[in-house]
């Protein structure tokens, strides 16, 4: 069975000044996927992330999301169609509580009031943050706050869910259970996941993009990867 | 019912209630407050819940008051009609100042709505010959009177001034319960995660500015209605300056605070030049202390310490 492209990229580039931080990056992520990127510090990962979800303009390239080349849309328009994103550095309503923060994510899609509480509850529960519902989100532990902006990727039921290092900063079993719950994810969803824990991503990805300087430098299966040596020189140095 | 909304149909009672018991005075003073208070509110749409910081509110209090004076004095419009254009002559004045300010932001924002507002000023000394200048025109008795009730009458007046104030008290209410109005929070707390979760912020924010600059201008409109005068001092920069200070006064993002803080900055003058000459200084003292030990205002202080639910 062919798999159905849901977000492709060609030769997309990105300059800042005389710095090219992207470099005709094509990329083509299939619907149901976990796509993971990889690359060392400064390859341009979030870069490259930001350019798909509409953050920060492309200098030149393209994006295609479902067919539809999104490339001039701005960033809120693309998330109306479906991608989510969550951010590096941990990014929610500081003085809100928790269970706003989702149903912010939440009621831009649904408009029944009782739905809009239901899919908060479940996304809420779902991530392990059903006991912290009426917390002030800025004073949750780190750890709970990045699975706030977890929860509010989720809470948009996205085609396309996109996590920038999510598991930074978390401790071993936290990773544990993102790891979980990011499987149970990606049985509806796909996921592109900016990751350096390694772990994580041999275990999730089925598929993975290595970026460094700017370019895609292998493509392919965990197994694939971790024999390849272009990666291996790229992150140790050589 | 929730406690909210109780809390400010309690509000609203207790006004229309007091209209029938304060002495000639207070009376006077509160209808001029809840005038004043609607003015805040307005303002407190952008500001306390939208977190755009304008240091031009003047100019929709004034495009109000003009819009309504020019029309009955010059045109000889009826009351009820030129107090809808005075409105729409403030929404008009805000779809154009939100478009091209709202490429702005912070500081820079503060300044471009300040411009706007001294530009409408000096537009209004420019054309001298219709508005009259600095002197203002004052709004005849015989022109005040609507379906034969005598807006000058203080009694009417009162009334009128509640009708306004409770119409704007319960409509922010609602606003800011809605879903529409949550965005604005958001926004106001965090734009770009507004933005990535698929909210369009500019329009949003358009949205605040105009909902503000009509409210402002209905209240600018009322003003001139109910107390008989329309003129250039009330396009002046301390008349944008005052809904902030109410604002800030009674809590920000709150939907009673500009109430109560424009109460409490008229009797805080009020009381405070019965006593000394240097009243100014007593306010200024006030304020200072109020901002040192409440800085979220009154009633943002009371949502802080147990009143979680206060909207």
């Amino acid at each position: 069975m062919a798999a159905v492209s849901l977000l492709s990229t060609h030769a997309l580039s990105r300059n800042y000044g005389g710095l090219q931080a992207v470099k005709n990056v094509s990329l083509d992520i299939s619907q149901g996927e976990v796509r993971a990127l990889i690359g060392p510090n400064g390859a341009g990962k979030t870069t490259l992330v930001s350019m798909l979800c509409g953050r920060i303009p492309a200098t030149s390239g393209q994006v295609v999301f479902e067919g539809r080349d999104v490339t001039t849309l701005p960033a809120h328009r693309r998330i109306a169609l479906g991608m989510a994103y969550t951010f590096q550095i941990t990014s929610v309503f500081a003085e809100l509580s928790v269970s706003e923060n989702v149903e912010l994510a939440v009621q831009r899609h649904i408009a029944e009031r009782q739905k809009i509480t239901a899919q908060v509850d479940r996304t809420l529960e779902r991530v392990g943050l059903g006991r912290m519902a009426d917390r002030t989100a800025g004073d949750l532990a780190y750890g709970h706050q990045r699975l706030l902006e977890i929860a509010m990727g989720l809470g948009q039921t996205p085609k396309l869910l996109i996590l920038d290092e999510p598991t930074q900063g978390l401790s071993d079993s936290e990773i544990e259970d993102f790891v979980a719950l990011i499987r149970s994810v990606s049985e509806k969803s796909t996921v592109l996941l900016i990751e350096h824990n390694i772990n994580v991503v041999m275990a999730l990805a089925d598929k993975i993009t290595v970026l460094n300087f700017g370019e895609i430098i292998a493509e392919g299966t965990p197994g694939e990867i971790r024999a390849n040596e272009a990666v291996q020189t790229a992150y140790l140095g050589g | 019912m929730s406690r909210a909304v109780g809390l400010h149909l309690g509000v609203i009672a207790a006004l229309l209630a007091l209209q029938f018991v304060l002495p000639a005075y207070h009376h006077g003073v509160l209808a001029r407050v809840m005038v004043m208070a609607v003015f805040a509110m307005g303002y407190n749409v952008m500001f306390g819940y939208t977190g755009l910081l304008s240091l031009g509110h003047a100019m929709f209090f004034a495009a109000g008051m003009y819009g309504m004076g020019l029309a009955m004095k010059q045109w000889d419009v009826p009351l009820v009609p030129a107090f809808l254009l005075g409105i729409a002559a403030a929404f008009l004045l805000a779809l154009v100042v939100g478009v091209l300010a709202l490429r702005t932001a912070g500081v820079a924002f503060m300044i471009v709505t300040l411009m706007f507002s001294q530009s409408l000023f000096l537009a209004i000394l420019h054309f001298g010959a219709i508005t009259r200048g600095d002197e203002g025109f004052a709004l005849a008795r015989s022109l005040r009177q609507v379906a034969g009730l005598d807006l000058a009458a203080p009694a009417t007046r009162y009334f009128a001034a509640w009708g306004l104030f409770s119409v704007v008290l319960l409509g922010t209410l609602a606003l800011v319960r809605s879903r529409r109005g949550r965005v604005l929070v958001a926004i106001r707390e965090n734009e770009e995660r507004t933005r990535m979760l698929g909210y369009d912020v500019w329009r949003h924010k358009l949205m605040a500015v105009v909902v503000s600059g009509t409210i402002c201008g209905a209240a600018g409109a009322a003003y001139g209605v109910l107390f008989g005068y329309v003129g250039a001092s009330f396009s002046q920069v301390p008349y944008s300056i005052f809904p902030l200070l109410w604002v800030l006064l009674g809590g920000a993002g709150t939907v009673i605070g500009p109430f109560v803080g424009t109460l409490f900055m008229f009797y805080l003058i009020d009381l405070s030049s019965g006593l000394t000459d240097a009243y100014m200084l007593v306010v200024g003292v006030a304020l200072v202390l109020l901002t040192l030990f409440l800085p979220r205002g009154l009633m943002g202080s009371l949502r802080d310490r147990g009143m979680k639910w206060l909207p």
